[in-house]
């Protein structure tokens, strides 16, 4: 019979005991790796947040002959670039979403759902070529000459529509980053409505709800906190998103009042002018202005899965 | 109207809507292959196969990009995965609800998120300015950052697929842990891992922003890796913004191999995905 070597079995348990710390120790990477990207972060930025203080964060100066700078501008453009994409994204995923989960014939379901994940999966710098070449045209000869005569004239919301039509500039790098953002929001809706149980839906139905009754009453109240993560994640894309915006923006430190004028966002003034910038300072400043990024979006990106997070223990428990 | 008309009128109205966006959605994805095919077709021919990236004015092809990214892909991912299927491992076989593994799990959704401009920031600072210039391992490096996120949560996920009866059935038989993840979980998730892989390595073969700041650019065939390395996406990045007719053509070629080769990788793992789904419900 089976005779129980104690040298093997030994052997066996220093096996167990390195497999075992080699899993942990690469687990426990992934939190170092966040810490040094924050610390990094912090050191490559200090020179410049200790010779500016808080003034970097409220002023609008980007001058890199008199080695001046201040992130307002950077941070205007990212916070106004990401609120067209959500304005424009968050309907037409919601839309998708509804459609894929309660319209689409169960043939379509599943080629719609996987071409709007390979959306996704296109790199950031086909949709800034797209843009560039094929989007900003599009708005500069179409688009932007219809809001300029049209919604131009409207006191207050006509100052976002003057100004001559360039193409580039912050209204394009919007519209690019809403078709980039689109597909993770609607796929996280999707998973989010395929939660809510067919009782609920049939009981709104068995009442003689419509369709669009059952979804506004039934299943948006059921899934708000998901929808609320799907939005939040995509905000967090936009937010950090590089090439597409750099493609687009126009690289340009100043805020303007017109949405038609080209702007800077914090990664794309990082994109454009890390590798030619000369001077500590200034090198230091575009590192801070990554460390700004890192601390925005890892706001947004942790709300969202704490939302997320919260729906799947609900989704786990009976109703 | 009645009130029943106007509650049909309206749900008429917005379910036109939602059909109306995913109409859009599709066009999209539609119209962005269209310019990648229409454009990147006229750019393809042998010479950006066998030609290396070109001074402005003339011809010339991508091959010292193509390299450059196949080698550094390579590298990130032989980096990377490892170390995010361990960490997969620990989560879904030692961890499992642990306090720390909750906090991996968090922070690990985070990384995956987290814009990659940042990780190139990080790997600038940790590498580049040590080592005092650009170079082709920083490059490696700061994919294989962006790599593990993705491998560790498929590979947690893949792990979770394997029925428990199975290790049950190793643990009866007095295998250790590690004995039975190595001989039984490994190889019944293997297509999932499998699939893990091709999705981490279609996520960071269109990486531009994190090179900019760690691999760079070469204009010459450069096989050193602690020299900056041509890249195909740092190329198209820096062809498509020129004024010269024939960089933004090669531009438009490299992005159409890009996105055919991301395109192909995910839709692989999809199918394997789907194969295995289908062949684990007829063995259950």
């Amino acid at each position: 019979m089976a005779i129980i070597d104690s040298r093997h079995a030994a052997r066996q348990l220093i096996y167990e005991r390195v497999f075992r710390s080699a899993t942990l120790a690469a687990a426990i990477l992934v939190l170092l790796i966040l810490g040094g990207v924050a610390l990094s972060l912090l050191r490559g930025a200090w020179p410049a947040l200790s010779h500016f203080g808080f003034g970097f964060v409220t002023r609008e100066i980007w001058n890199p002959v008199t080695d001046e700078y201040g992130a307002l501008a950077p941070i205007y453009g990212t916070v106004v670039t990401s609120l067209i994409a959500m304005l424009l994204a968050v309907p037409t995923g919601f839309g998708i979403a509804l459609f894929l989960t309660e319209l689409c014939p169960p043939v379509l379901k599943r080629s719609i759902g996987t071409a709007v994940e390979l959306l996704a999966a296109v790199p950031s710098i086909i949709f800034g070529i797209w843009g560039l070449f094929v989007l900003a045209p599009l708005l500069q000869r179409h688009v932007q000459p219809w809001l300029i005569d049209h919604i131009g004239p409207i006191p207050m919301i006509g100052k976002l529509f003057q100004g001559p039509p360039f193409g580039i500039g912050v209204l394009t790098a919007g519209v690019v980053l809403a078709v980039m953002v689109l597909p993770f929001i609607a796929a996280t809706m999707r998973d989010v409505f395929d939660t809510v149980p067919p009782m609920l839906k049939e009981s709104g139905y068995g009442l003689g709800a419509t369709t669009w009754e059952v979804i506004w009453h039934v299943v948006v109240p059921h899934s708000r906190v998901g929808m609320l993560g799907g939005i939040m994640l995509g905000l967090g894309r936009a937010l950090g998103e590089t090439m597409a915006v750099t493609f687009v923006i126009g690289n340009a430190h100043r805020i303007s009042t017109s949405l038609l004028a080209p702007g800077t966002t914090i990664s794309s003034s990082i994109a454009n002018e890390f590798t030619e910038a000369v001077g500590d300072l200034y090198t230091s400043s575009l590192i801070a202005l990554g460390l700004l990024l890192f601390l925005i979006t890892f706001a947004v990106i942790a709300i969202a899965q704490a939302m997320l997070r919260r729906l799947e223990r609900r989704a786990l428990s009976p109703l | 109207m009645n009130r029943r008309q106007i509650r049909k009128a309206r749900n008429g109205v917005f379910l036109a809507l939602s059909v109306a966006a995913t109409l859009v959605g599709l066009a999209c994805l539609a119209a962005i292959l269209w310019t990648l095919v229409s454009n990147g077709i006229a750019g393809l021919s042998s010479r950006v196969f066998t030609e290396m990236t070109p001074p402005p004015g003339s011809e010339g092809g991508l091959l010292n990009a193509l390299y450059g990214s196949a080698v550094m892909t390579l590298l990130g991912i032989c980096m990377g995965s490892p170390i995010g299927m361990l960490a997969g491992t620990y989560l879904a076989e030692y961890g499992r609800t642990s306090r720390l593994s909750t906090v991996i799990r968090f922070i690990n959704d985070i990384l995956l998120s987290a814009p990659s401009i940042i990780i190139g920031l990080f790997i600038y600072e940790i590498l580049v300015v040590r080592m005092g210039h650009f170079s082709a391992i920083a490059g490696a490096v700061a994919l294989a950052v962006i790599a593990i996120p993705v491998s560790l949560r498929t590979t947690e996920d893949m792990l979770n697929l394997v029925p428990s009866g199975m290790k049950d059935a190793s643990a009866a038989l007095g295998a250790y842990p590690w004995r039975t993840v190595v001989s039984v979980v490994y190889p019944a998730a293997r297509s999932g891992i499998v699939t893990g892989l091709l999705l981490a390595i279609a996520r960071i073969s269109g990486e531009t922003a994190p090179l900019l700041f760690t691999a760079l650019n070469d204009q010459f065939w450069s096989t050193k890796l602690t020299a900056p390395m041509a890249n195909l996406p740092v190329v198209i990045f820096q062809f498509a913004l020129s004024p010269y007719k024939d960089w933004q053509q090669l531009a438009w070629a490299g992005a159409l191999i890009i996105t055919v080769t991301i395109l192909v990788l995910s839709v692989s793992a999809r199918i394997i995905l789907s194969l295995m789904q289908t062949s684990g419900g007829s063995k259950s």
